[in-house]
């Protein structure tokens, strides 16, 4: 079995109307069931706004702590889910469910086999 | 009795149609690609040493596959000695190998060959795969063209069709794209992809987008022979055998489609003398057996279209009114506005150039150069002549390719000569 990395491409700007938000959610939760239920869900997360991100790096020998994402971009990632699949198309199939579910794209990247 | 000679063009020939086999095969043991072609190209490298001796063996596929086999055989059992660490996971490998020779019972020849074709080949185009790499990989690993050849074909350096090729091999391999025909669900979108690769190649080569030579031979005859390999894989898809059908019925007109100095000559000004009858008699026939089946795609009304074309012994005996009906087939299927230009040009035949302008004029093609051409001598048809040389610039402007460039010129200086705009 294989991990694969599902992250939601959300553009800036405000959530969709509390409505359409609650849809999208109760479909999001239904997806995750299903993902439990067939023994392939390992982990999810909803990620706050990236205006709550802080960046530590290394400068000169010291770490230093600053405001805000790493890269500005017109599209974060605003959640993600891993998965276990047997292969990409496996993985793709998910992929394309949860896709459905948030009506967000979806990045769908293989993690690096464990040595 | 003394056997002839091996020469180098026996076995550069053996390897060109056997290539795509042979890694076929060898991806199936080892599911890996890097590996399975290290091994061909080591079988190969062998045969060069030893066939000008010994004589072709009687099956020349048969050989290289064993041989590349015990290569890499070889190869995995050096690398487990070097470092014990990796000696487990090798001899599991091995035992695997054993495994599956055993449960297919040495199935290199016959139909699990083909069906290992056909695995790699839906792997290549596999819809994760950028088309541009897909064309590629399906260049390298089923057509055997070397990245060398692949690169000149697509006018591109050498190093950056290695990197395209690494890169989708890497892709493959890390995202673990499976080798496997897709189940019935999936069958017919991914077939159509792998047509979409083929008819890519074909028409890279048909029309090259850049350059100076308008066609690129080799790009066509390898398109065919993959398209004669995907109509024999997947036999229950009519649109195989109608973009086969297609691609010999388009290359038949090869001869007569360029003038000796490389310009370009339209089908209606075509000398029809110069056509491959053998390809179009194979192509028309193909076409039929569409016909027959009546599950009417896109291939196979292009081929159909391409048929009746090649019905007419003169442009004039064209029989229009039949290509307009597949036209309209072909919108009731697949509707584009593509589809929609070529349709006002075969109604322009029956209906007059001015129905077909008002038709084109609604259509969102202004970054397409045939658009303009199209405009252009429709505008031309029409007397209307300042119209139509803004239309020939704006095609201009629009394509690479030389020939094209050269004749879209001459129309348009046909129409204005000494003026610009």
């Amino acid at each position: 079995m294989k991990q694969y990395l599902l992250s939601v491409y959300q553009p800036e700007g405000d959530p969709p109307p509390p409505d359409e938000l609650n849809a999208i959610m109760q479909r999001v939760h239904a997806l995750q069931a299903e993902l439990k239920a067939a023994g392939v869900w390992v982990f999810s997360g909803g990620l706050h706004a990236p205006s709550t991100a802080t960046v530590v790096r290394v400068k000169d020998g010291d770490v230093i702590t600053t405001d805000g994402p790493y890269v500005e971009g017109k599209e974060h990632i605003g959640g993600f889910t891993i998965i276990e699949a047997p292969d990409l198309d496996a993985a793709l199939e998910w992929g394309r469910k949860a896709a459905r579910a948030i009506t967000l794209p979806i990045e769908v990247r293989p993690f690096r086999d464990q040595h | 009795m003394t056997e002839p000679p091996v020469s180098t063009s026996d076995i550069e020939r053996v390897f060109r149609e056997e290539y795509g086999r042979a890694v076929a095969v060898l991806v199936r043991h080892f599911g890996d690609i890097d590996t399975a072609e290290e091994a061909v190209q080591d079988a190969f490298m062998t045969a060069v040493q030893r066939w000008p001796s010994t004589g072709l063996p009687p099956s020349p596929a048969g050989w290289i596959i064993t041989t590349a086999r015990n290569r890499a055989i070889d190869r995995f059992r050096r690398d487990a000695s070097r470092d014990e660490r990796h000696a487990q996971s090798v001899r599991l490998q091995l035992d695997q190998i054993q495994r599956t020779r055993q449960q297919t019972n040495e199935p290199d020849e016959g139909d699990a060959v083909q069906d290992d074709r056909l695995r790699l080949m839906f792997t290549c185009c596999h819809p994760a795969l950028a088309p541009a790499a897909q064309v590629a990989l399906t260049l390298r690993l089923l057509g055997g063209l070397t990245t060398a050849e692949i690169a000149r074909a697509f006018l591109v350096p050498e190093s950056t069709m290695a990197q395209r090729l690494v890169r989708a091999k890497g892709k493959i391999r890390d995202a673990r794209i499976p080798y496997r025909v897709p189940g019935a669900n999936d069958l017919p979108h991914r077939t159509r992809a792998v047509l979409a690769a083929i008819y890519l190649i074909f028409n890279e080569g048909y029309t090259a987008s850049t350059g100076e030579r308008l066609v690129r031979d080799d790009l066509c005859a390898e398109a065919i022979r993959l398209g004669r390999l995907v109509a024999s894989l997947v036999p229950d898809d009519p649109e195989a055998i109608g973009l086969l059908a297609l691609m010999l019925l388009i290359e038949a007109r090869r001869a007569a489609r360029v003038t000796p100095e490389g310009g370009l000559v339209l089908l209606a000004s075509q000398d029809r003398g110069l056509w491959n009858r053998g390809l179009i008699d194979e192509g028309q026939a193909l076409v039929r057996e569409c016909l027959r089946r009546n599950r009417p795609g896109p291939y196979q009304i292009q081929a159909a279209i391409n048929a009746v074309h090649s019905d007419a012994e003169r442009a004039e005996a064209t029989d229009w009114r039949q290509i307009l009906q597949l036209y309209d087939q072909w919108m009731a299927i697949a509707p584009s506005p593509i589809v929609a230009l070529n349709r006002a040009v075969a109604l322009s035949e029956i209906a007059g150039a001015e129905q077909a302008l008002a038709l084109i004029d609604g259509l969102a093609l202004e970054h397409y150069y045939l658009f303009h051409a199209i405009r252009a001598d429709l505008l031309k048809r029409l007397g209307r002549s300042r119209e139509a040389a803004v239309a020939y610039d704006a095609a201009i402007a629009r394509t690479n390719n030389a020939a094209e460039r050269a004749f879209l010129q001459r129309a348009r200086d046909s129409v204005r000569p000494h003026e610009r705009f």
